[in-house]
Parts: structure tokens; sequence; C-alpha cells
């Protein structure tokens, strides 16, 4: 297959609500084992960028919501490149251990969504993007691993994607 | 029912064994090398192989085994590997599958996980002690002076049990060294959907599992999760001497 370079990036962000403060015994298996996680998402296939608060090796510092909440931030080549990362490797057994970390949140606290290959999102979008699944539930704007949707057709493309559903 | 006429292809023998052995390599298969395995002819093999496609129970690629490309490379080999989709039969019909989903996006919602992965660990240690460790087992929790060390003998014979019973519940467990990995996930589409549910419970069960056969000393089932193959791989520890 011709390797074609993807016109978009898969965008993630979430959010967690620590049990109890970041250097508390109770965080400490989370707050030991990040600079692994962090060093096996960089090496892992279809990795892009991860956001690290200033000065620091991981985004735990960051606070852009409330005084608890913090943030993981980062993006992908492509939803499946993330998907493989999140629950096909070490990573899954720190997911299957949040419960000790992190509280049980009612809304939606993990947001996906598309940017053009090459633009590193800021904060705000992102914290714009978590607001817009809050409230209109997945859209191609904002979605879920599980309501996933597919990137926008690259520019270039379009026209003769529109050709070929003329045709057909 | 609908799948009946899929999975009753399944019923004879020798097409039962090309399959299963296809589907142990998790490659793709030539017809020359199934037919060898299972010790049937070629064009029979052939036949088999093709009806097992056209059930969708196979898939057929084409790839040149010699690596050339090019006139006079050669015609390229057709190959067999075990079919993405599933197919299942029940009588009466069932559906705990969809079910199943509806659970885990409730346990999901509310944050009950803890409750599931407890739940899945009673369930194994259930299983575990029908594996009937025998006699070097004392029924006890607290080791005592006479039995602090469990008879190597019978511990191979559980571990033997452990590897069919292991079988028979679809994960496809694969010797490799001092380890046991689980070539399928039992789970499919809810592992798919909601893997923390589904892969933590699948943890918390099979160290059940291995509790109540009475190996937990001698080995560990750990989270080992990678793509395409079930999360979790059986590692023996004292095989390390």
């Amino acid at each position: 297959m011709a390797d074609v370079t993807p016109a978009y990036h898969l965008a993630v962000f979430n959010i967690g609500r620590p049990v109890a403060p970041l250097d508390s015994p109770q965080l400490r298996p989370f707050m030991d084992g990040l600079d692994a996680i962090n060093a096996l998402a960089e090496q892992s296939p279809g990795f892009v960028w991860r956001y690290t608060a200033e000065g620091t090796n991981n985004a735990t510092a960051a606070r852009p919501i409330d005084g608890e909440i913090i943030v993981n931030f980062g993006v992908w080549q492509s939803r499946q490149h993330l998907w493989d990362f999140v629950y096909r490797s070490q990573h899954l057994d720190f997911l299957r251990r949040r419960r000790d970390w992190f509280q049980h949140l009612d809304e939606p606290y993990l947001v996906l969504w598309w940017v053009p290959a090459g633009h590193i999102p800021s904060m705000d979008e992102a914290l714009a993007r978590l607001e817009c699944l809050r409230q209109d539930g997945p859209t191609s704007e904002a979605f879920t691993f599980r309501e996933p949707f597919d990137p926008p057709v690259a520019e270039s493309v379009a026209p003769l994607v529109r050709a070929m559903n003329e045709t057909a | 029912m609908r799948d009946l006429e899929h999975v009753a292809l399944l019923q004879d023998p020798a097409r039962r064994a090309l399959y299963e052995y296809v589907v142990a390599q998790q490659r793709d298969v030539g017809r020359n090398e199934a037919a060898e395995a299972v010790g049937l002819q070629r064009t029979l093999t052939a036949f088999h192989l093709d009806r097992l496609a056209a059930a969708g129970l196979l898939e057929v690629s084409y790839r040149r085994l010699s690596g050339r490309s090019g006139p006079g490379a050669g015609r390229p080999a057709k190959l067999y590997r075990r079919a993405t989709s599933e197919w299942s039969v029940s009588v009466p019909p069932r559906d705990y599958g969809g079910a199943a989903h509806v659970l885990a996006d409730a346990i999901e919602r509310s944050g009950t996980e803890a409750a599931l992965f407890a739940a899945a660990h009673e369930a194994g240690v259930s299983a575990g002690r029908e594996l009937e460790v025998g006699e070097a087992r004392p029924k006890t929790q607290t080791p005592t002076a006479e039995t602090d060390r469990p008879d190597p003998e019978p511990l191979a014979v559980a571990f033997e049990r452990l590897i069919q019973h292991l079988d028979q519940r679809g994960y496809q467990p694969s010797r490799d060294g001092h380890s046991v990995r689980l070539l399928n996930c039992p789970f499919g589409t809810l592992a798919q959907r909601y893997p923390v549910v589904a892969c933590g419970m699948n943890l918390a069960m099979l160290q059940g599992v291995l509790e109540g056969a009475g190996l937990e000393v001698g080995c560990e089932a750990r989270m080992d999760a990678r793509p395409g193959a079930c999360c979790v791989t059986v590692i023996s520890k004292t095989n390390k001497n």
C-alpha cells in the first residue's frame, strides 16, 4: 500500500480528579509510574506529541480547570495507534488501577478530535472540545473511542470524492 | 440459528483438524503445510480449506512465499488464516454477549469496577478449585509444618489441568519458555468496547483460578496487554531453577 501521509492527526485530552493529594502515599504508585508510561508513549508507533507542564516531564503541574483536576493531553497519528497504546500496552495495567487514584466522574472525561497534521492544539482548544462533547454528545468535532468519527476529507481530495459520489 | 450452517462445517473431523491447525499458527498457512501437518492428501485439503473460506471461517490471501516478484517469479501461493468474523449457535437462542455489553456499560458509568473485579476473582477461585489439585494442596488457608511446600508432582498435574481449562475457555494457551501466552481474547467485542472493564475482570478471574487451583505459589497471572491477543500472561515462577 502506498505510504499516505495523513492530513489529520488525532488529539486526545482527558482529565482526572485524584482521590488524594499527588504527594500522598495513596497516589505514590501513580506518580512513580508516570515517567515510564510517558516514555512508553513516546516510543509507541503513531506518537506525535504530549503536553508537559513548563519545566517538568509530565502534565501533573497543570491545573486548567480547578485546583485539583489534572490533565493528560497529546496528539497521535491515528485512532488505532492511540487505542493500541492506551489499551494494548503496559498502559492498560495503569488504567486497570485508576480507581485507586482517581475519583469516578459522571460526566465525560476524555475527548478525541481531529487536528491538521502538524498542528499542536492549545489547552484552551482542548477544554473547549471537552465542553463540546459534554454539551452535544459525540460529534465530528469532539468524540470518544466508542463513538468515533472519521477525519475530515483533505481539501485536495474533496473534489475527487465528490466526483466519485456523483458517478456511483 | 442463522450461523448454524457456518459452524456445522466444523463437524467433519478432517475439516476441523485443518481449521484448528491454521488457527493455531496465528499466521498465513499454505495448503501443503496444512496437509502435511494434519496428514491429509493435498487436493482434499484444498477442498476443505476452500469450503471453510467460502463459509467465512477462514480468510484467503495470495503471496509469493519465495519473496520474488515479476515475470518468472512463480505463481503466488494461496494462503489461509482465521477469519475475523464471529459465528455462534445457541439453542435455545441466547444473547449473553448483548447483556454483557449493557452490564459493562453500567459498571463503567457507576465506577463500580472494584465490585466486578472482586466478583470475577471469586468466580475464578471456584473454577480453579474444580481443577482437582489432589492431596498435595491442604484445604486450609495457612500452611502448616507438614505442608509448607506442595509436592511438585501434583503441581505439574494441576498446571496441565490449568492449560486444559484455559484451552476450554477459548484462551488458546501457548507455552513460551517459562510463560503461557494466551493467544485469543475470548471477550471479543466486549474487550474492544470496554477494555478496562473486560480486561480487569479477566485478570481478576485468572488470578482467582490460579489461587483456587493451588498454583499461586508457583505461577502468576499478569497483565501483559498487546494487540491481537489476550491481555494476560501466566508466568511460571518456579521453573527458574
